[in-house]
């Protein structure tokens, strides 16, 4: 595993909706390099801090690398003023993926809440039929990569909590449906708190195996400065670790949500 | 170019390359910005932060951005001194740079304890944090008064022979008075600055960022707090002034050393920029030769002061 600093031409840049920006760079030796579920330190000019974000998809033929993120404040709204043709800084890729394939056989659920859905788009192309997309929104006007996911051949099943388009709620029943349908090697999940504790529950309940990808502020992104912590229970015993290095991905058996 | 001119530095009778430290905290124990290149490209490294015991840190979030700068609130998580001696050390080792301990406790007993079993390394030198602003006990209380900061440095200079640097705090009335007390005691080296506390609070939810509410305010926003102090500071003292806070470039490098500084250290600035002590060392070699100045230790408190 090994990451780069470098700067990157921006090839595609897209809106995928209100403030969300999908980016796609040429960056050989990084998509060379990527796993599925790592992350990249975007550097916004004017800011110290860098601001992670998640590698959606990877074209390791192509050399290139996709980034999805939403405006949320002052940092990702200066990222998102970069055009096709100017050049990204970014520091990548980082931190640990997702296990995958699955260490068992069988078909995959990947679960993913609003800006949560982007990183689990590479497990869907690798699982085609054999995945079940369930992807959550807070309405339809803010449904993101659906069309990305149905592309790959998964089952995508849209919720959103308004009702507004496909099944009217949290992706909690529809996990519960198909986890009882059998046969789910892995779940594997990124969204807001509260959804991935519910995930991790459910899997647990199911005896499934499952995954969770955690966020967290930040400084470093590359393991040096212990700001980024997060709880595991490993032997037994809490251990306090980094997001970033050790993360972002954590096993649902040992994390503390 | 018709000559190559020496960036290396001595400082406490140890050889530096170059004047670059990465500075504690931020650059971990030297083994994760090594896919970028290796740590010998450093003059040395201060090592985060060890206590007697391992621990912890706090709750977080433990970072905030602010202009400029940023907040943290790590609370001094590390590994414990044994793990620092048994697994990092011999790992330093093997890298040709000069490797600093940097050491914090709660009571005089764990900063001695801790001294002694470095005392038993091949670790080059201890810099004592005697004012981290993110643990409720210790650490910043001895840094803020003459007489605390000079017991802890009268206990850790008995406990052993290895160069002492003692790291201050800039959140005092008077800088050069603590400066003074603890080179009365034994001192090598002073280093400073340590963070500024701060705080910030998001409106929205009038919760602070920090979990901790409050952190140590570092990056290019205290720089000219920095420098101030390490002028002060080099003018008062006669042992050797290593000097840090918010430097991001060679130029800022160059006037923290014209301020008074025998050695600089980066933190903050290589979070935005991993290459950045690198691009300093590159930007003070061209600053001396365009000077004509053959070694970068002629430029140390140089300042022309009004
Ligand atoms: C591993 C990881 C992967 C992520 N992947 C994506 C993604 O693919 N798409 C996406 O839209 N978002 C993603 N995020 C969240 C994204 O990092 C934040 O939305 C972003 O940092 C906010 O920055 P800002 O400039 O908009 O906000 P500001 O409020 O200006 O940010 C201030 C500081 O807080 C930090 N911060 C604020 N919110 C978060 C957060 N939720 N997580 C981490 N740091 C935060 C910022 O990085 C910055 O340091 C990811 C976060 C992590 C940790
Ligand atoms: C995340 C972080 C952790 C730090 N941890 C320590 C520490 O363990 N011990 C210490 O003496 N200083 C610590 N510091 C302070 C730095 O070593 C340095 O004094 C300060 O950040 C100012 O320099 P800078 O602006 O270049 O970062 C830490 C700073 C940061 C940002
Ligand atoms: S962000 Fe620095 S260790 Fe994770």
């Amino acid at each position: 595993m090994s990451f780069f600093c470098n700067s990157y031409p921006i090839v595609d840049k897209k809106a995928l909706g209100e403030g969300i920006y999908s980016y796609t760079l040429k960056c050989p030796e990084v998509a060379e390099n990527a796993n599925i579920g790592q992350f990249v330190q975007i550097k916004a000019e004017g800011y110290m801090l860098r601001r992670p974000i998640s590698i959606c998809s990877v074209d390791k033929g192509n050399g290139t690398m996709r980034l999805v993120f939403e405006v949320r404040g002052k940092g990702t709204d200066k990222i998102s003023e970069l055009n096709k043709g100017d050049l990204m800084d970014v520091i990548a890729p980082l931190g640990n993926g997702f296990t995958v394939p699955a260490k068992k056989d069988g078909r995959v659920i990947v679960v993913g809440g609003g800006i949560g859905t982007p990183p689990l788009l590479d497990i869907a192309k690798l699982y085609g039929d054999k995945c079940t997309a369930i992807l959550g929104f807070r309405s339809f006007d803010k449904i993101i990569l659906d069309k990305d996911y149905a592309k790959t051949g998964a089952n995508v099943i849209v919720c959103t909590d308004d009702g507004s388009t496909g099944v009217h709620g949290t992706v909690a029943q529809p996990l519960a449906d198909e986890l009882a349908k059998g046969d789910v090697a892995a779940v594997y999940a990124c969204g807001p708190t509260p959804m991935l504790k519910a995930v991790v529950a459910a899997a647990k309940q199911a005896g499934v195996y499952s995954e969770v990808s955690l966020e967290q502020r930040m400084g470093c992104g590359v393991g040096a400065c212990v700001v980024c912590a997060c709880t595991v229970i490993r032997d037994g015993e809490e251990k306090v670790v980094r997001v970033c290095k050790d993360g972002p991905v954590f096993s649902g058996e040992e994390v503390v949500l | 170019m018709s000559f190559k001119p020496d960036i290396s530095v001595d400082v406490c009778g140890k050889h530096f390359k170059n004047p670059v430290i990465a500075a504690s905290g931020a650059y971990g124990f030297g083994e994760d910005y090594t896919d970028l290149y290796p740590l010998s490209d450093l003059g040395g490294i201060s090592c985060k932060g060890t206590t007697l015991n391992k621990k912890d840190g706090n709750i977080p979030p433990r970072i905030a951005e602010t202009p400029s700068g940023i907040l943290n609130s790590v609370g001094l998580q590390n590994p414990g001194v044994d793990k620092f001696i048994n697994y990092y050390l011999p790992r330093l080792r093997k890298q040709d740079t000069v490797v600093i301990a940097n050491i914090a406790g709660a009571v005089i007993d764990d900063y001695i304890a801790v001294a002694e079993k470095l005392d038993a390394t091949d670790v080059d030198m201890i810099e004592l944090n005697i004012s981290c602003p993110n643990v409720k006990q210790g650490g910043a209380t001895w840094g803020v008064t003459c007489e605390g900061a000079a017991s802890v440095t009268r206990a850790v200079r008995k406990a052993t022979k290895k160069p002492v640097i003692v790291k201050l705090t800039p959140n005092v009335t008077n800088i050069t008075e603590i400066a003074k007390a603890v080179e009365a005691e034994g001192a090598d080296s002073v280093s400073l600055i340590n963070t500024l506390l701060g705080m910030r609070i998001d409106i929205r939810t009038r919760r602070p960022i920090l979990h901790n509410n409050v952190g140590g305010l570092s990056g290019p926003a205290v720089f000219p707090v920095a420098v101030r102090m390490v002028w002060q500071v080099a003018n008062a003292v006669k042992i050797p002034v290593i000097g840090m806070g918010g430097i991001a470039t060679a130029e800022d490098a160059i006037e923290m050393m014209m301020a008074g500084a025998s050695a600089v250290q980066m933190g903050t600035a290589i979070f935005n920029d991993p290459y950045a002590p690198i691009k300093v060392c590159e930007g003070m070699e061209k600053f001396l030769a365009e000077q004509k100045i053959e070694k970068i230790s002629d430029i140390v408190g140089t300042v022309k002061p009004w």
